[in-house]
């Protein structure tokens, strides 16, 4: 099963490595990670998605908390999150593709962030069905170039806790 | 007052109450070595290979408790040393290890003598530091003794570039160190404990499996209690061996793929396993599917990771052998009531028949080829009075050393479990003999296995480290000689060494004393007259070729169906049958 790991690390020099070289290591998967600097900037925020059954899930959570640079682990199924997954996506535009190409940016609240007159570069954000859908709209007109961000993802707060930090917030 | 970085490590090795570090200099630690040079009280042991400094560290760090240190150059040296570091790795063996490194300003630049050593050594040691910056250098070495002895111990590597040995900074040692992200637990949950408690009073087959980790946390006193209290068998694995002594009548010797039929029974039937800083290893283990079917598992354990990796657990317990088992005996003492010996009286009667059906057994004619067994037999009954530290290489003669020498105490056994590194065993020996001047230490070695590492000799002999070496001489790899026999049809590919050196005359040649023992009854005298030298002895003693080691468990077997003696086809298998090559016929090699 799909496991999204947050990791927090010392925002230090190898610490990617030690994380990336315990999953090549003891050969768990890793499907994507990403990384970089928290609010503390001497803290790093790494998601991970992974997937195996409970007992490798329980391995890397503790091979990960065994990590002397490793902060904090938390495996996110553990409760309910949001993920989110950002692609920025070349595509070919011959000039009677170029309005389609529009349109299906339009369908997924999608945003064009560069042009030219024989491409547009497209950046979409959402889950990663969203993800694939779009890809698989845009690849009759020829994807030239694509880059995923891997997910990051956030646990959901629950709506009690929300109040009292909004209290919180109001008093301030 | 400013010093160098060289001076700081020195003063911190100090501080840390290090007296000996096993080393070998060259280009980017030549500053260090200069300091070295320069003061008295730390005592520079010069190796003539890196991974024997790396050994001898850890024969140092098993028998003293207290972390090895090793001090090695850039590149060739800092890879040399691998060996050791991933062997002290798995076996949890503190260990400092520093490293030169080119410049700072080269790193990267396939500068002379450069390797990523931070890289390198990153899957094979606890932690590792590269310090670019000596101010940092007496706070990282702080904090790689504290890595390396806390927690479950580990190898932790400071790479020391050249500049930083020689820039100054302020020297001050910090009086402790906290990490915010490594915080070891000591103390087990006490609900845990309690149900652990609660199980091994009603256990009516329980086993005490017991590992290295009970000796590194000097719980021995604790176990030999709680044994004693609750009147459970003791089965303990390689590394645990000398955890509880050899010959109370509660231990059952040594589990596992080499263990005692009794010990591997006994975990196959009982109905509670209680590990204790063991780790459930495949040797252990065996077919993990079918790995004591009928018990309930308490794990003790000091390592998260530990639990549940290999076997399901009951009950877990994540904490320091020591405290934890204080706690249980505490608990024990109050629910216990003298019932628990009544309680096991069938449990042990079973065991005693096991016992008394597949002895430890060999048969050494009085004329006949000497078999190895013999050798470890005569060897322990005409040492175990004077409290000897034991190391053995890795291969058949370390299952038979693990067999028949029962140690009586902790820190007295010194070999390579979890890597199973041929070559270990008589730098380690070397090691623990320059912690203990004065004591008796042993190395059973394989002809194989010491030829691994027997450049050493030369450092035995400078320093003085009166290390008594028994090379036990099948000229095979009798491990591997054996497994080609079991299962692949006795197709000797690469395990026969046809030839070894003369160890006599090489221990003479690096001007130590060479003995051998041709037959049977010469033996013990040999064996007198090596203990009796204050010098490095080699014993040779060639044995009979074709012994086995037994019981056995197949890899991937299950624990209660064991090989206890050699299949009918190896049995009839004679020097010149036509199975062995005819060179094979001389089966005693004369001097």
């Amino acid at each position: 099963m799909e496991h999204i790991i947050s990791v927090t690390v010392e925002n230090k020099f190898g610490s990617l490595s030690r994380v990336a070289g315990l999953f090549s290591g003891r050969g768990f998967n890793i499907e994507s990670l990403s990384v970089a600097p928290t609010l503390d900037p001497s803290m790093s925020q790494m998601t991970i998605v992974t997937s195996g059954d409970d007992r490798i899930i329980e391995q890397i959570v503790k091979q990960l908390n065994k990590l002397i640079d490793v902060i904090k682990v938390v495996d996110l199924n553990e409760s309910d999150f949001v993920s989110r997954e950002t692609a920025l996506i070349k595509v070919h535009t011959r000039p009677e593709d170029r309005a389609e190409a529009l349109r299906i940016a339009d369908i997924f609240r999608a945003n064009v962030i560069d042009s030219t007159p024989a491409t547009y570069t497209i950046e979409v954000t959402g889950d990663p069905q969203k993800i694939e859908a779009i890809i698989n709209l845009l690849q009759p007109l020829g994807i030239k170039d694509l880059t995923r961000t891997g997910r990051v993802a956030v646990a959901r707060e629950s709506i009690r806790s929300t109040s009292v930090q909004a209290k919180k917030v109001a008093r301030e | 007052m400013k010093l160098t970085g060289a001076e700081i490590l020195i003063e911190c090795l100090k501080r840390e109450g290090v007296k000996t570090i096993f080393a070998l200099p060259g280009g980017v630690v030549l500053k260090i070595f200069d300091m070295l040079h320069q003061q008295k009280d730390i005592e520079v042991i010069l190796t003539r290979h890196e991974q024997g400094a790396g050994h001898m560290a850890e024969g140092y760090a098993k028998a003293t408790g207290k972390a090895g240190v090793c001090l090695v150059t850039s590149g060739p040296g800092m890879t040399n040393v691998i060996t050791a570091l991933a062997d002290a790795y798995m076996d949890s063996v503190p260990l400092v290890c520093f490293t030169g490194q080119v410049p700072t300003s080269l790193i990267g630049n396939d500068a002379f003598q450069e390797a990523d050593n931070v890289g390198l050594s990153r899957p094979c040691t606890k932690y590792n530091f590269l310090v670019k910056n000596v101010a940092e250098l007496a706070t990282t070495i702080k904090e790689a003794f504290y890595i390396a002895t806390t927690g479950r111990p580990g190898p932790v590597l400071v790479d020391i570039p050249k500049d930083v040995s020689m820039d100054k900074a302020e020297f001050t040692y910090p009086s402790s160190v906290s990490i915010r992200s490594y915080n070891p637990v000591y103390e087990g949950n006490k609900w845990q404990i309690k149900q652990a408690a609660e199980a091994m009073t009603k256990a009516k087959k329980p086993v005490l499996y017991v590992g290295g980790g009970v000796i590194f946390s000097g719980a021995s006193q604790e176990l030999m209690e709680l044994a004693e209290l609750t009147h459970m068998p003791v089965d303990m694995t390689l590394m645990g061996l000398g955890a509880f002594p050899g010959e109370h009548p509660q231990s059952m010797g040594m589990l596992g793929m080499h263990g005692t039929y009794w010990a591997n029974m006994a975990m196959h039937y009982s109905d509670l396993v209680v590990a204790i800083g063991a780790r459930f290893d495949d040797r252990v283990t065996g077919k993990v599917s079918e790995f004591c079917p009928h018990a309930k598992v308490i794990h003790v354990d000091i390592d998260p990771t530990s639990i549940r990796k290999n076997v399901n657990v009951d009950i877990p317990i994540v904490g320091d052998c020591k405290t934890v088992l204080r706690e249980l005996i505490q608990i024990l003492h109050a629910t216990v009531n003298g019932d628990q010996k009544e309680l096991r009286k069938p449990w042990w009667n079973q065991i005693r028949e096991w016992q008394q059906a597949n002895p430890l057994a060999y048969q050494q004619a009085a004329d006949g080829p000497i078999k190895p067994q013999h050798v470890i037999k005569r060897l322990y009954e005409l040492t175990k009075d004077l409290d000897p530290i034991v190391s053995t290489d890795v291969g058949q003669h370390q299952m038979w050393a693990a067999q028949y020498f029962k140690l009586a105490k902790p820190n007295r056994w010194l070999t390579s479990g979890g890597l199973g590194t041929m070559g270990f065993g008589f730098p380690a020996a070397m090691g623990a003999q320059a912690a203990f001047p004065g004591r008796l230490v042993l190395c059973i070695a394989g002809d194989g296995s010491i030829q691994m590492n027997m450049q050493e000799m030369a450092t035995a002999v400078v320093h003085k480290l009166p290390v008594k070496i028994i090379v036990l001489n099948n000229r095979f790899h009798g491990m591997v000689r054996q497994w080609q026999d079991l299962f692949y049809e006795g197709r000797y590919a690469s395990s026969d060494l046809e030839t070894t050196p003369d160890f006599v005359k090489l221990a003479e040649a690096y001007g130590a004393v060479g003995l051998r023992a041709g037959k049977p009854s010469e033996i013990d005298a040999v064996i007198k007259e090596a203990i009796a030298v204050n010098k490095p002895v080699i014993v040779d003693v060639p044995t009979y070729r074709y012994e086995n080691v037994y019981p056995m468990i197949p890899a991937g077997g299950c624990n209660h169906e064991m090989i206890l003696e050699d299949p009918p086809a190896l049995k009839n298998k004679q020097p010149g049958s036509g199975q062995v090559t005819p060179k094979d016929s001389d089966t005693i090699l004369t001097a």
